[in-house]
């Protein structure tokens, strides 16, 4: 009881003052009753893949915003884990529960793999090298068609539950607990793990970083394995939902479109990659009431976005609703006149010395 | 079967040869990874098969034009878009993607998604070691070649050439040496894409017409990029013909080759940048040379 009062009074000190926070905490509780007020089969299909996208996303992150890896093949992660889970489920006839979690262990053996170019090549190299794995992969399926089914794909998995109200909640809880591991294994500011510090500082400088003492290596492959385990849940949740894996899940826009949505949402937050998905996932579905300009829309966004907020949509609007406390360092609403915690008033107006002549 | 495959790669290596020079050229100088430089490609395709078929314009006269066109086009894209996101590697390779996006969206708009073909700019056959060969096929390597050798003259053998090797080596010492960056940049881009447009306006014939051509070349031009190091012209052209020859191997004698042909040459791509990873003539310590 204690506990719980002390959770809501947290809530109320630490989240609710903070607009980025609050906003978060109003979308999370809003997300689980969203099934309430639409029942549209259709629309709530779309919640579920654009909830799986979440997750996909936030872990291109993790290698791309945050290690500095950008990585261009992250689709096979995603097409791998989506096809073992649909072969151990058809195949082997493993349930749903036991498929899902085998599809991310392979997946995190193939970022092993993956990882072995990236520890010898840097930058930009590492991110053309990248592009490669998903059209290597393309290839397996097409030489092991009698396995992988070819260009048709292994259709009839099991879904993940028979009513697509419960699907949702499923994927939901999934991609919360998801994206708070992910948040929490990567916040530069947490005392329990190095990991994001570290990370970010491989992106700024890896060789600096390894005059530090730091084991790059170990930190990369670290990463590499997170991120593959992630982005190889999303494809098994994926294969689950949609029921069907094809070569698809493998082709060049699956890769980029992660790199899109968290370039646009921003790099280097996971709030980020979730900010991304949520906006751009549903203006795509929007547009598919005009096929014809659809990529093109899509594509003019993309390049608009860049043009104008290159840091991502994320950093942009903090920039303008927060602001750090000039004595204790907290973060303020912007519109506050005082520090929330300490009093000290916030926008303090230097005023403008004599020049010297 | 060896002469064929022999004068088949040759034919192949040298389009993605002025592919993957131009790419190279363009990251050696600007610094830029430009995805869109395929879909240039595309665009060229295009713009000879509505000269030619649609309008019936003599064939020189249209690549004259379509080459104006799309130096413009560069320039326009050079100055519009990458020139403000240079620095920052991932906003270029998504504006270069988007860019792409936009130039297959406006075709597949203008063209709708059928297969199209361009007739053949010179007609008939001729023997070579015993193979028939489509006097195109000629043309193609021989345009192509050609292509390539101005280039290397222009780069080797005037200022302007000397001032964009300069620029590749030293970005920071060629400004200081009053070198106007910005303007070489865009000269590079600009020979790139041409050299791109000649060789997807001489190919148009040999090829089918569709707003998705640009994807398998991209592909191939990237590992023919990289297998000889990514900014080296001489290693873009030579990893160039390993892989048109790797190609027409495949094509050639694995069953249902042309669905791997894309997976064997990223398999070899990977291979060699594992034993060596700075590509067969790439600099070693090239990230530093920033």
């Amino acid at each position: 009881m204690k506990f719980i009062r002390r959770q809501f009074r947290r809530i109320g000190r630490e989240v609710l003052v903070i607009p980025g926070r609050a906003i978060a905490f109003i979308f999370l509780i809003a997300l689980f009753f969203v099934p309430l007020a639409i029942r549209d089969p259709y629309v709530l299909k779309v919640l579920t893949f654009m909830n799986i996208f979440v997750i996909y996303a936030a872990s291109w992150n993790v290698l791309g915003g945050f290690t500095g890896q950008f990585c261009m093949g992250q689709g096979a992660f995603f097409g791998l884990a989506a096809y073992t889970s649909a072969i151990m489920n058809l195949r082997l006839g493993l349930p749903v529960w036991a498929s899902i979690p085998c599809g991310a262990v392979v997946s995190i053996l193939a970022g092993m793999l993956i990882a072995v170019p990236s520890l010898r090549l840097r930058g930009i190299y590492f991110s053309l090298v990248s592009l490669a794995f998903p059209i290597i992969l393309i290839g397996l399926v097409y030489v092991f068609s009698g396995v992988t089914g070819g260009e048709m794909g292994i259709s009839g998995v099991d879904v993940l539950a028979r009513h697509s109200i419960v699907v949702y909640f499923i994927v939901v809880t999934a991609m919360v607990l998801c994206v708070l591991a992910m948040w929490k294994l990567t916040d530069p500011t947490t005392k329990v793990f190095r990991l994001g510090v570290v990370l970010l500082a491989i992106q700024e400088d890896e060789i600096s970083a390894r005059c530090l003492g730091v084991n790059t290596i170990k930190y990369k492959l670290l990463a590499f394995g997170i991120s593959a385990f992630f982005a190889g849940l999303a494809g098994g949740l994926y294969v689950h939902v949609l029921r069907i894996a094809g070569p698809s899940t493998l082709n060049l826009m699956f890769s980029f479109n992660p790199i899109i949505w968290t370039a646009f949402g921003g790099m280097g937050t996971i709030a980020g990659s979730v900010v991304g998905v949520y906006l751009l996932y549903p203006v795509m579905e929007l547009l598919r009431f005009i096929p014809q300009l659809r990529m093109l829309i899509f594509a003019g966004i993309i390049i608009f976005v860049i043009l104008l907020m290159p840091e991502g949509l994320v950093h942009w609007v903090r920039d303008k609703l927060e602001e750090n406390c000039p004595r204790c360092k907290l973060i303020n609403a912007s519109l506050r006149r005082d520090c929330w915690a300490c009093g000290a008033p916030l926008h303090i107006n230097i005023k403008q010395r004599p020049e010297v002549t | 079967m060896f002469p064929i495959i022999l004068i088949k790669g040759a034919m192949t290596g040298a389009v993605y040869a002025s592919l993957a020079v131009g790419f190279s050229l363009v990251f050696g100088v600007a610094r830029i990874i430009n995805l869109a430089h395929t879909a240039f490609f595309m665009l060229a395709a295009f713009a000879i098969y509505a000269m030619v078929m649609i309008y019936h314009w003599p064939p020189l006269a249209a690549v004259g034009v379509m080459l104006i066109g799309i130096s413009f086009l560069a320039i326009a894209v050079y100055l519009l878009f990458l020139d403000r996101v240079r620095e920052n590697e991932g906003a270029v390779i998504l504006v270069t993607v988007a860019l792409a996006i936009i130039f297959q969206e406006t075709m597949l708009l203008l063209f709708e998604s059928t297969f199209r073909a361009v007739d053949p700019f010179v007609r008939g056959t001729t023997q070579l070691f015993g193979v028939t060969v489509l006097r195109q096929e000629l043309l193609i390597f021989g345009v192509t070649v050609a292509c390539l050798i101005a280039v290397l003259l222009f780069l080797y053998k005037t200022r302007l050439g000397l001032s964009l090797r300069v620029t590749a080596q030293d970005r920071e010492t060629a400004n200081l040496m009053g070198i106007n960056v910005k303007w070489v940049c865009l000269v590079s881009v600009v020979v790139a894409v041409a050299l791109a447009a000649v060789a997807g306006a001489v190919v148009s014939p040999t090829l089918t017409v569709e707003p998705y051509m640009w994807s398998h070349p991209l592909v191939m031009m990237f590992a023919a990029v990289i297998l000889g190091g990514l900014g080296s012209l001489k290693g873009s052209f030579i990893g160039a013909f390993i892989l048109g020859y790797t190609e027409v191997l495949v094509v050639f004698l694995v069953p249902a080759g042309s669905f791997i042909k894309g997976p064997v040459a990223m398999l070899i791509m990977v291979i060699i940048l594992l034993v060596r990873p700075e590509g067969l003539f790439g600099v070693a310590f090239e990230e530093e040379r920033l």
